[in-house]
This record gives C-alpha cells, structure tokens and sequence, in this order.
C-alpha cells in the first residue's frame, strides 16, 4: 500500500472573480507517474503552482510530501524538484557548474556533488561535454541535464512542466527513460505535456477542463470510458465543449 | 571554557537552526559564485562596469572645471593711454583671457557680445589715465554675457582682480590713492537668474533623451516581437517603416516644447524675447534629429533593453556635459571642445538661447540650423543604409 | 512551374554551426508541403531562406519563378508568411491588425475576405478585443487570416501549432485542408508527426540534414520491416526485457505499446511470447501493428 505523496482536497485558487482552479480534489501515491492535462488556460499551470508552494490557495486543503500546502511552504520547496520547458539551466555556465550550483542550493555536500555529478554525467554520456557551456548543447540534451539536475538531491516528488516540448522523438523516449529509471527508485513524477502518447506513459492522468478535473483514471480506463483508441481521443472529447480558451 | 561553550549549546534552543544557517550560508556563497560567473563572461557588461567609471573620472576630471582659461573677450579702448594699455596688456598677459579683437565703437561691441562665443567686454572711457590722475578716479565698464550667471561672474571678477592688480601697482609708485571702479553690466540676464541658462539646457536635454529613445525603443520593439519579420516580407518599404514610427513622435515631442515653453513664461518669468515661430521651426528641427539618432539606435541594436540603455545612459551624459549649459565649454580642453561640436544639444542649446534670451533672428542662427540640418542627413543616410532588409 | 525548388541548400551560423546542410526538395502549386523535424533541426532557417529573409550561403531557392535572393522584392509581394511566434500586433484588435496588414499589402480585407471567411467568423465576435488578450488558438487563427488576406500565392506557416492544445491543432489544419481548394501552396513546419499525416507530401529533417523527401503514405510503405506492437503490464520493464533480448533488432515505446521489430523477419511469435513470460512479464499482447510517420522518422535517425 502507497502512501499518498500529494494529497489534495477541494483546493481552489481565484483571482477576483474568476475561478482558474476549481475544487480540485485527487491523491498521487509515491512512485507514481502521473500526468497532468488539459487546454492552454484549463487551469494547470495555477494548480501546479499551488502544489509547489508558490502561490499560495484561496481555500481547500493540500498536503505535499506531508507538508501543509499553506503553512509549511519553505519544507514543501526543499522535498521538490521542478523542471520546466523555460527554464532548466544557465546557458552561460559548464554542465558540471550548473551541476555544482544546484547541488549547492539544494543543501548537498561537496561530496555529495562530487559524486552525484560523476554519476550524472556518466549516464548521460556526458563526458566530453562536462566542461563546456550549456548553450553549445543540442536541446535534447540540455532537457536530459536539466531533468537529472532537478532530481540531484533525490526529491520526493519532480514536478516536469512540458518538459519534451519540440525535442526529436528518439530524444523524447530517452528522457521518459530517466523519469522511468526515478519512478523506479521511488520518485514521484508529477508531469504536464501536450503529447498524448506521452500520457499513456503515465500510471493514471487526470484532465483539466476550464479549472474542474473532468477526468482521473488510468489511460485504458479512460479509452474504455469513452470509447476511444487512442487518448488524443480521450482529449478531444473533454477539451472539445471548453469554453476557456477564447 | 569547554565547559562553557556546551553548556551555551545545549541550553540553545536554536541550535539546529545554526546548522541550517551554515548551510543557508554555503548557498549564498555558491549563489555568489554563480553570479560572478555571470558577470566575469559578459564581456560587454564588464566593459561598462570597467570602463564607464574611468571613462567618467577622466572626462569629468577635465570638463568639470568652472577654471577659466583662454576666454574671448572683447576691448573697447576709447582712451588708448598708458593706463588703459598696461591694463591691457595685463590682460592679455593672462592665461584667464584671450582678447579677440579690439573694437572701434559701440556697435561693433554688441555685435561681438551678440555673437556668443564673446562672453565679456572691457571698455575704457576716453579720459581713463587723465581721470585717473587728475580726480583720483577712473571708471571701467565690464558688459558681461550673464545668461550663465556662474561664468559670468567669475569671468567679471577675474578682470577686477587684475584691474585692481594694476590700481595696487599704481598706489604703489604714488602716493595718493587712486581708485578704479568697475562698472558691471549683465546681459541678458541682469538679475543673474538661473533659468535663462536652464531653460534652453533642459530644453535639449529632454527633448533629446525622449525623441531619441522612444524612436529606439518603438522600432526595436517590431524586431523584438517578430512583427518586423511579417513587414520586411511584404511591399511595404522599410523607409516607410521608419517614417512612419518617428511621425508620432515629432508631433508628440511639439507638445512638450509648448508646454516647456508655457511654463518657463508664465511660472519661470522667463519671457521669449525673439520670434517664436522660429524657435518653434528650429525646435522642429531639433526633433527631427534627435528622431535620426534614434531611428539609428534601433538600427544597430536587437532589443529594447540594449535600446533604451544606450538611450538613456548614452546620450544623457555627453549631452549633459558637452551641450554648454551646466559647464561652459570654453573652459574645456581643445579635444573635448572638438567632440563637443557633433553633439546636436550643443547647437540647439545655442539657438535658443540666441532666440528666446538674446531676441536674435535668423541670421544670427543661420550656421547652427545648417550644422544641425547637416547632422541630421549623415545620420538619416547612415541609418537608411544599415537598415537591415534582411535579418542577421 | 513548381511553387516552390530548393536546391542543396546551405546555411552556417559561426564557423561551426551548420543549421542548414545540402537540403533539396521541391513543392507543387496547391499542395500542402510540410516540413517536419525537431527544435534545431533547420526549419526555421529554411523557412527564413525561402521567404528571403536570410541570404543561403550555398544552393539555390526559388519561389513562385522568383529567386530568393536577385528577386526577393517579387518574393515579398507575394508570398504570406507567419514566424514562429504569434507575431501580431498585442495591443491593436482583431480588426485593427487585419485592417494593417491588408493595407500593407495595398489591399483590403473586403477584396479577399472570401479566403478568410470560414475562419474569421470564429473570430468575428471578437473583433475589438486586443490580440494580446486572446487564447493561443484564437492569435493563431488571427495570424493565418492577416497571412491570407492579400491572397498569397504560397503560404509559409512556421511552427504554427507549436505551444497550441490538441483541439486547437485539429481546427487548425481543418482550415487549412480547406485553404487548398481556394489554391493556394502551403508550406508548413512542425514538430509534430501526427501532423504529418494532413500534408500531401512532407520532408523528414533533423540536424539540418534531410532524412526523407516524399507522400507520407511512401514513407509509410517503404519501412523495411514488419513493426510489432507489444504490451505486458509494466512498459518500462518491458522495454529492458526487449533490449536484452537478442532477437530484437529496434524497440522503443510507442504511447501504451511498445515497438518492436525482430532480426528475424519469419519470427515465431508464440516464441517471444514465451520468453517474455519467462522473463516474468504478463498479460502479454503481442501483434502486428501499421507503422507511423514518428516510426519512420525514429528508424531514419
């Protein structure tokens, strides 16, 4: 039995008026990989935000990692790991220096990033690239760093915003290995992405719709649910009636 | 001692805090580094970090100076007697003067002070050495340029002080006292306020710092957001482009000269004594400019933020320093006098000074209108050429 | 005459970049080109070359009869072209920025307001509000009405699905399936391969190189071997399993499947089967399966 690493109920965040996430109740288990979707503007990236500890709910309840969503923000950020397509690393330093700068943030000792950044860049093959600057890289690769870089201090959960967009699809597969080798170890994958196939990768999605989960449930439930082949159908049959997005 | 130290650790309730403090330390300091990374291979913003401050101190060291030195001045030597020329001749011994020429009579006097670059004249009355000797008494009379108060102040004291020089050295040889008293007259500006000077100075000054940015930074913008990509491929020729960005501005730029111009009448006292209509003619003139400068800004630069730097940091200093108003450039060395004079401020800030303090008309302006017309073509035919109609 | 040659086209940045590397195809009048490829794979830089925005450092292009670069006034009167990044005008309306880019082009929008009206009806009952206030879909709709609206003759659309969500995408190319009967060419880029499916011919590209010029249907056919779909509870151990599997020659995941294709092009299915159980796998699913442009593309790599 799983414990419930994130754990949310009713959680509701407004500005003004307007409700972008609305009563958002689910529960992810550690280890699991779970995929976050929905439209451009269907809420998730204000429900993400929440879940990280920053910003802060205007009601409902969260616990991430155990950590109350509201009061123990500080504690939330420190069992997190977070990646997104914007941003991952600084283009002007070497891979080993970004290695060594998070490191460093995340509270690890110069052992430990010694020996972190040795297995990093070995399994990424990254040895003759160690000392060079970030931007010379090939996208597919600086998303594979900045991945390993967000889970150096081995966090409870990584949460990954789009993080394959616009990379070639064998590139695509060996990043899912990473998150597949994390899941393994026990890490929590919370992971948002526009790809639908990437969503069959997943233990159970949930589909955000104008700020309300429409759907939750592993990909062969929801095909069987509505019917479909493929989970692009799924989407289209959810997201179609949106009326967020105009 | 030991004893101390663990009986202040244990009763400290914070002391895993400090551990966490130690480690909140090691963050900073990887963060430090980090941004030292940052900077260290920014070779452009080390280049202003660096160089700007040298930059500054030397030209600052040298510009700065209300020392005067070699200033042209005129003599009107009505007595033409040994007093008035060993005055003289102490002048022009002097490193503060210059003596420019000697005129003959009054009119020729006002048309020198008119010209501007006469701050002064001295003007000896026809019985100097007699009034002197006979009745102890004789009267110089200084006419100072005072739209700039400071320098015309200094510049009258110094020609007291060797007027007074020379009394001293004639008390000396004689035993009664004489006495030569300075009449002081100030031009322009008899009240030596400081809007006279200011005015015309910040006149340049704005109008410069938002025509030139505005333009930069609204043409940058396009490049910035990719809509210059759409209108570079389509008939639509970048002149028009161009043109069409800067109209807005002129207009807008008119605004504020009326509006600076209001202000300094009716709340500054400040009265326009020329012709407004040829204020406002070579105020237009002005913009259209300072539009060129930025119109060639946006040419050479690739973001706003660059835009708007080079902008603000880059004109505001050499317009500040080299216009004329806050430090006269006379007293400037010769190199930054020579740079002063592709600066367009410097030439506007002349013009209106000339229109609206000294009430002078065209032919009195009419070699600054075609320095600035002249400028404003070189960097119109510069930046049409560096347009670039394709990207990188 | 072919709307659209590229011949060995090259293109460098610096001294070691090559974005663009002896890249030759060509696009019929009234077809859907579609460019497909990865980040960093060259299709913008093609994208720029063609709509003679960058100079080639090596080939030829032609467009429309026109050279790209001796005749790239011609190109830019008649050409449409939409960059990569929802470049419109933020702060002016719907209207305002289609109004602009008509009377840039020295039209206006009543002359080819039939080319655009299926899609700017969906716009219409927004047309004062500012295009910085729209939703993704919505500027892209609005872009592709102000790239028609002088009727171009060829239509370069770069990565104009990029960042939009899945319904978005669909209605996209719905408008633009219907564009080919008002004949007009489109040449579209994207990094989608399901996209690749609605174009009528496509270009594989990665790394500045081509990897396939031809109908999707061709690329489909001309896959060498026979492709399996396979699916046994757990993907990520199954593709460990596959990997160390000798008869195996390529596996990778494929959405809820993965894969496969053996050595052994008589391979005996009943046998994998067994070994995966062996192996410990269960709920086994094995069978054949059609191959996809993204399989292609991964075999060509």
């Amino acid at each position: 039995m799983s414990e419930a690493v994130i754990k949310t109920e009713k959680l509701t965040k407004r500005f003004g008026d307007f409700i972008a996430a609305n009563e958002i109740t689910f529960e992810v288990d550690k280890g699991e990989i779970f995929g976050f979707l929905g439209a451009n503007g269907a809420g998730k990236t204000t429900a993400m935000r929440m879940l990280c500890g920053l910003s802060t709910p205007s009601s409902g309840k969260a616990t991430i990692a155990g950590f109350d969503v509201y009061k123990q923000t500080e504690q939330i950020k420190k069992s997190i790991g977070y990646m997104s397509q914007k941003f991952s690393l600084y283009e002007d330093l070497t891979v080993l220096e970004n290695i060594k700068f998070f490191g460093g943030i995340y509270g690890l000792t110069n052992q430990q990033i010694k020996t972190k950044s040795e297995e990093l860049i070995n399994h990424l093959g990254l040895q003759q690239e160690a000392k060079k600057l970030v931007v010379s890289l090939p996208l597919g690769w600086k998303q594979k760093l900045s991945f390993s870089a967000a889970i150096l201090h081995e966090p409870k959960i990584v949460f990954l915003d789009e993080p394959t967009g616009g990379v070639d699809p064998v590139t695509r597969r060996q990043f899912w290995d990473l998150i597949y080798d994390a899941a393994d170890r026990g890490v929590t994958i919370f992971v948002t992405t526009h790809y639908m196939d990437e969503a069959e990768y997943c233990n159970r999605i949930s589909i955000m719709v104008d700020g309300v989960i429409k759907a939750l449930d592993t990909p062969r439930n929801l095909k069987d649910t509505f019917h479909a082949n493929n989970m692009d159908e799924v989407f289209y049959e959810l997201a179609r009636g949106a009326k967020r997005g105009e | 001692m030991p004893i101390i130290w663990t009986k202040y650790f244990m009763n400290w309730p914070a002391a895993p805090n400090a551990v966490n403090k130690l480690i909140d330390m090691k963050q900073i300091l990887i963060f430090i580094r980090k941004e030292f990374a940052h900077v260290l291979r920014d070779r452009k913003t080390l280049l202003i970090l660096f160089g700007m401050p040298i930059v500054q101190i030397l030209i600052f060291g040298f510009a700065l100076t209300s020392e005067v030195k070699d200033a042209r001045i005129v003599i009107m030597d009505q007595a033409k007697d040994a007093a008035s020329k060993q005055i003289i001749s102490k002048i022009a011994a002097s490193n503060y003067f210059e003596i420019d020429k000697t005129v003959r009579n009054s009119q020729e006097m006002k048309e020198a002070l008119k010209q501007g670059e006469i701050r002064l004249a001295v003007i000896f009355p026809a019985n100097f050495y007699d009034d002197l000797v006979h009745q102890n008494e004789a009267r110089i009379q200084i006419i100072a340029d005072a739209i700039d108060p400071n320098n015309a102040t200094t510049l009258t004291s110094y020609i007291n002080s060797i007027v007074q020089d020379y009394q001293m050295d004639f008390n000396k040889t004689n035993n009664i006292p004489y006495r030569i008293t300075p009449e002081l007259r100030f031009l322009y500006n008899p009240e030596l306020k400081g809007a006279p000077n200011y005015v015309p100075g910040v006149m340049a000054l704005v109008l410069m710092l938002v025509c030139v940015m505005m333009t930069a930074v609204s043409i940058v913008k396009e490049k910035e957001t990719g809509t210059m990509e759409i209108l570079l491929v389509s008939p639509f020729s970048p002149f028009k482009v161009i043109i069409a960005k800067a109209v807005p501005y002129l207009l807008l730029s008119l605004i504020n000269v009326v509006s600076i111009l209001l202000l300094s009448v009716f709340v500054l006292d400040l009265p326009i004594n020329g012709s407004v209509l040829l204020l406002f003619a070579e105020s237009i003139l002005f913009i259209i400019t300072c539009l060129t400068i930025g119109i060639f800004i946006s040419v050479k630069t690739n973001t706003m933020q660059v835009a708007m730097l080079i902008s603000l940091m880059g004109m505001m200093l050499p317009t500040i320093l080299f216009s004329g108003f806050m430090f006269p450039i006379e007293n400037m060395p010769v190199p930054l006098q020579i740079i002063s004079n592709i600066i367009p401020a410097k030439w506007y800030y002349i013009m209106v000074k000339d229109i609206m303090i000294k009430g002078l008309g065209f032919g009195a302006i009419w070699k600054e209108t075609l320095i600035l017309a002249a400028i404003t073509m070189v960097m119109l035919i510069i930046s049409l050429k560096s347009f670039k109609i394709r990207l990188s | 005459m072919e709307a659209v040659v590229v011949k060995n086209l090259v293109k460098n940045y610096g001294k070691d970049k090559i974005a663009v590397d002896d890249v030759s195809f060509s696009v019929k009048p009234g077809e859907i080109f579609g460019l497909i490829g990865p980040d960093g794979a060259g299709k913008t830089s093609i994208f720029r070359v063609l709509t003679t925005l960058l100079l080639p450092d090596g080939g030829s292009a032609i467009v429309d009869g026109s050279d790209v670069v001796r005749d790239y006034k011609q190109i830019r009167n008649k050409v449409g072209y939409m960059p990569g990044k929802f470049s419109l005008y933020q702060d002016l309306s719907v209207e305002e920025n289609l109004n602009f880019f008509a009377t840039v082009f020295d039209t206006t929008v009543e002359a080819n307001y039939h080319l655009i009206k299926d899609i700017y009806v969906q716009l219409e009952p927004f047309k004062t509000r500012r295009a910085g206030k729209l939703s993704g879909g919505m500027k892209q709709k609005l872009a592709l009405c102000c790239a028609l609206i002088h009727k171009p003759v060829v239509l370069f659309l770069d990565e104009p699905t990029t960042g939009v969500d899945p319904v978005s995408r669909k209605e996209f190319w719905e408008m633009l399936k219907q564009l080919k009967a008002q004949n007009i060419t489109i040449v579209v880029s994207t990094p989608y391969m399901d996209e690749a499916n609605m174009c009528d011919k496509i270009a594989l590209i990665q790394s500045g190189k081509l990897l396939s010029v031809d109908t999707p249907e061709n690329i489909i056919r001309s896959y060498p071997e026979q492709l399996y779909a396979v699916k046994a509870g757990n993907m990520h151990r199954l593709l460990k399993i596959l990997r160390d599997y000798d008869q195996v020659m390529n596996s990778y995941a494929f959405g809820e499947f993965a894969h496969v294709s053996f050595r052994n092009p008589e391979v005996n299915l009943n046998e994998v089967t067994t070994y995966l159980k062996q192996q410990g796998m269960e709920d086994i699913e094995l069978e054949k399966t059609a191959v996809t442009i993204e399989d292609s593309f991964i075999k060509l790599l």
